[in-house]
């Protein structure tokens, strides 16, 4: 009832003109976002942050404006995965195995329609999710002191590869340097200063927004220079849509099973949207068994990796507006942000920044019709858009990224600490050591240093206070699962997926 | 000759016209007002609300600019101040305790509060110490006995970095109580007040210390019980039901003031301007209204004894600062 009271309440704040108008905008970027190849939701996000500042939104403009992009890009990642066989992000890979087929046999519309219609019912799985559980696991959160917190942390990082992660060192040495970077700064505990070498810019720190703006957004703009990729890709031609709801109607069950069980797959930290599309594709292949023909174009095929990646995203929310700890690297981004906007996630925001939580869930909902309605009848739109040439869009990403840093602080110092970071995300690239850990170990790094004293300091230097409650056991159990079952079925899960998608394109 | 003639009227003219302003200093054009945060915070708060007011009562000619300069809690704006700023009489910069904080602790390498202008106050938080609803202490005398046992019995929480502000209360309250061994009470840092209350109500730390506005939302819904407010006397409205630690027997003042300093090397005049028109603003009913809506309690030393009473915060931060080893 109370859940009800503050939802409408949250209607009211996402229902102001001024954030519709941003929602829809944050949509539309977003799933032109999401259809480029090879920028995921959290680049999207971390370009986007740096407009969020430059037009000085309000903080639920701003966080309702970075959800939709969010969402969208979610929404978005299927487009270049049916049309190109390209994912145009790391959970959309699932979609390519029945959406590519299915464009081929001249059914492309369908497929970007049901995955339309897919994404839209995983979303709003989740988001009704989100609504449930978010208020119930807020209370809960009071549950949690240092040793908790300190447990969840470690969690966190130990599910950080995930399932999909292809190198567990490369991950764990992105997640270190995001360690060292974070101790540059006030150490809140002694009160002293660490690496700052009496360079007043960096005693508060490396500001999260430079990092993430200059690691995803300005090397994404070298690797385009080094690339020179100005023309556009050739692409399957979208026929006209022919859908009844007989076909709607087959694909119903597969979405209802695979939001929830995306949804699942979301909450738990580290997992994210893509074990969600794996998962749910997977399980939905042997629901169905022989009676579908599953990588020759299945429009379940299509639905399932869908439902669940979108439910995923709506569902790593949960532990981030909760906890403070996100469930992937785009609310990694999306914690960033609020952590500038001077709000800290966890109970406290639930009560006292209720009119922004409740806001931003439901501009969720809000957001998940409009991305439904632009991505049906505006889907010839963006497949329009994604012939343009990089060459156009990049240049604009730059400026924004440059005008938006410097209106945060006015300092040219941090201009050039985000060129300095664009430049080694580029070579971590190169590398191929993920950025995303690099960020969450930036972000979760100080807390989790922090935690640790705060239980020492507690217990009088008694370790054994982090494991002296059911519900820190708890956290290290599963820490320890996350820990070891990407070691031994993720090498598996990734061989069937490749086996999978080799399948499919011979 | 009628061409020289009208050059020496002018010159006249020209001599008479500095002389008037030799006498008096107004400003003239744009003011701008430093905010050391980024927009958002409680400097940020100090300048736009202060230039609104300012802009009303006619005390600058027209408006003031606020230009956000965040870094080191203060520092980068206080260097840029004395570095680049020196002479400047058209420039204010926020300030509160936490810059004179940091000043003590010599955390703005090689500068001191004497490279400014100290000119006023335009209101204080004062800080509290609290517990949670079902925490055993009901006063602060029997919070402080507990820790005359035991330096260690009471765990404290609060939104500062160790040896920051919050922290600091703890010890002037506990100086005060005749508390020993200040550096062994435990002092646990978090981001924010908010994060603090939480471990606290939670009842993972016992007590909390932080500014009286920051605990308004769950001192109404009582989940927290505020043991005392470091003020001279009691605070109006609200609050008005907090016991002070004086009232208790423990003599413990702690107001974290919002104010201003202007750079150095600045004329006598300018300088006399800016501290009457601070007592102008803070007379007015204009700014009564913005501390009533901001929770801002009165504090406001007159215009000399402002820069003495930075200067002694300093001597007794730094006092403290070195009793629990954070300064040598």
């Amino acid at each position: 009832m109370e859940t009800l009271h503050y939802l409408s309440l949250g209607f009211g704040v996402a229902l102001q003109p001024e954030n519709l108008m941003f929602a829809l905008i944050g949509c539309f970027i977003g799933t032109l976002i999401g259809a480029l190849p090879g920028l995921g939701p959290a680049n999207g996000v971390a370009i986007l942050i740096p407009l969020a500042f430059t037009l000085g939104l309000q903080p639920e403009t701003a966080l309702i404006m970075l959800t939709a992009v969010y969402a969208g890009a979610m929404y978005g990642g299927r487009i270049s995965s049916i049309l190109l066989n390209i994912p145009g992000d790391e959970p959309a890979m699932m979609t390519c195995l029945d959406g590519y087929p299915m464009a081929r046999k001249g059914k492309a519309a369908e497929a970007l329609a049901i995955s339309a219609i897919a994404s839209f019912m995983g979303s709003l799985i989740a988001t009704i999710g989100l609504i449930l559980l978010a208020p119930l696991l807020a209370r809960f959160a009071l549950t949690f002191g240092p040793a908790e917190y300190f447990a969840l942390f470690v969690l966190a990082f130990a599910t950080l590869g995930g399932i999909t992660g292809k190198n567990p060192m490369k991950t764990l040495m992105a997640a270190a340097i995001g360690l060292i970077i974070a101790t540059v700064g006030i150490d809140l505990s002694t009160g002293t200063q660490r690496y700052t070498f009496d360079v007043l810019e960096l005693y508060e720190g490396v500001d999260f927004i430079i990092a993430i703006v200059g690691l995803f957004a300005i090397s994404e703009l070298l690797f385009f220079i080094e690339e020179k990729a100005g023309a556009g890709r050739g692409m399957i031609k979208v026929n006209p849509l022919k859908l009844n709801w007989r076909e709607i109607g087959m694909i119903f069950p597969t979405t209802l099973r695979s939001g929830v069980l995306g949804f699942i797959a979301g909450v738990l930290p580290g997992a994210g949207a893509s074990l969600g599309s794996f998962i749910t594709y997977t399980l939905e292949k042997k629901i169905v068994g022989k009676k579908g023909y599953f990588g020759e174009g299945d429009p379940r095929g299509v639905a399932a990796p869908e439902a669940g990646n979108n439910g995923a995203s709506s569902g790593a929310l949960v532990p981030m507006l909760t906890l403070g700890v996100p469930g992937s690297g785009t609310t990694a981004v999306l914690l960033a942000m609020l952590v500038s906007l001077n709000i800290t996630p966890g109970p406290m925001m639930f009560t006292q920044n209720a009119d922004l939580v409740w806001g931003v869930i439901a501009a969720l909902l809000v957001g998940n019709f409009m991305l439904l309605l632009l991505n049906i009848p505006l889907v010839g739109v963006f497949v329009k858009i994604l012939s343009v040439p990089p060459m156009y869009l990049l240049p604009i990403v730059t400026m924004v990224a440059f005008v938006g840093i410097y209106s945060i602080s006015h300092s040219t110092f941090d201009l050039y600490f985000m060129i300095a970071f664009g430049v080694g995300g580029y070579i971590l690239r190169k590398l191929e050591i993920p950025l995303v850990p690099v960020i969450l170990g930036l972000l979760l790094g100080p807390e989790m240093e922090k935690n640790l004293r705060h239980a020492m300091q507690i217990s009088d230097g008694d370790w054994s206070i982090l494991w002296g409650s059911g519900l820190s056991i708890g956290l290290w159990l599963v820490a320890i699962i996350g820990l070891l079952l990407p070691v031994i079925v993720g090498p598996i899960l990734r061989r069937r997926m490749q086996a999978a998608k080799a399948t499919t394109q011979d | 000759m009628f061409v020289a003639k009208s050059i020496r009227w002018v010159a006249t003219a020209a001599v008479a016209l500095t002389a008037t302003s030799a006498f008096a200093f107004e400003p003239t054009g744009k003011v701008e007002c430093i905010a050391p945060s980024d927009p958002g915070g409680g400097w940020d708060f100090t300048c736009r609300s202060v230039g609104n007011v300012l802009e009303a009562l006619d005390l600058v000619p027209a408006s003031v600019q606020t230009i956000n300069m965040a870094g080191a809690g203060g520092g980068v704006a206080f260097a840029h101040t004395v570095s680049k700023r020196a002479g400047d009489d058209q420039l204010l910069v926020a300030a509160s305790t936490a810059t004179t904080t940091r000043l003590a602790q010599q955390q703005f390498p090689g500068m001191d509060a004497d490279m400014v202008n100290w000119i006023g106050a335009v209101g204080a938080d004062y800080g509290v110490i609290a517990v949670s609803q079902a925490s055993p202490y009901h006063t602060l005398t029997e919070l402080m006995d507990a820790m005359k046992e035991d330096p260690r019995a009471v765990k404290f929480a609060g939104g500062s970095a160790n040896g920051g502000w919050d922290h600091l209360k703890v010890l002037i309250a506990a100086k005060a109580a005749g508390v020993e061994n200040l550096p062994r009470i435990p002092y646990l840092s978090y981001n924010n007040g908010g994060e603090a209350m939480t471990q606290v109500i939670g009842g993972h730390v016992d007590a909390f210390t932080g500014d009286v506005t920051e605990t308004q939302g769950f001192l109404n819904s009582g989940d927290l019980r505020v043991l005392a407010v470091l003020s001279e006397e009691r605070l109006a409205g609200d609050f008005s039901d907090i016991p002070t630690a004086r009232e208790q027997g423990i003599d413990a003042v702690g107001p974290n003031w919002r104010g201003f300093y202007i750079p150095a090397d600045v004329d006598d005049d300018a300088r006399q301007y800016w501290v009457d028109a601070l007592d102008t603003l803070y007379a007015s009913d204009e700014w009564k209204q913005v501390m009533q809506n901001n929770g801002l309690m009165p504090f406001h030393p007159g215009s000399q004894e402002f820069e003495s009473f930075v200067k002694q915060q300093i001597s007794d931060i730094q006092t403290l600062s070195q009793d629990i080893g954070l300064i040598r």
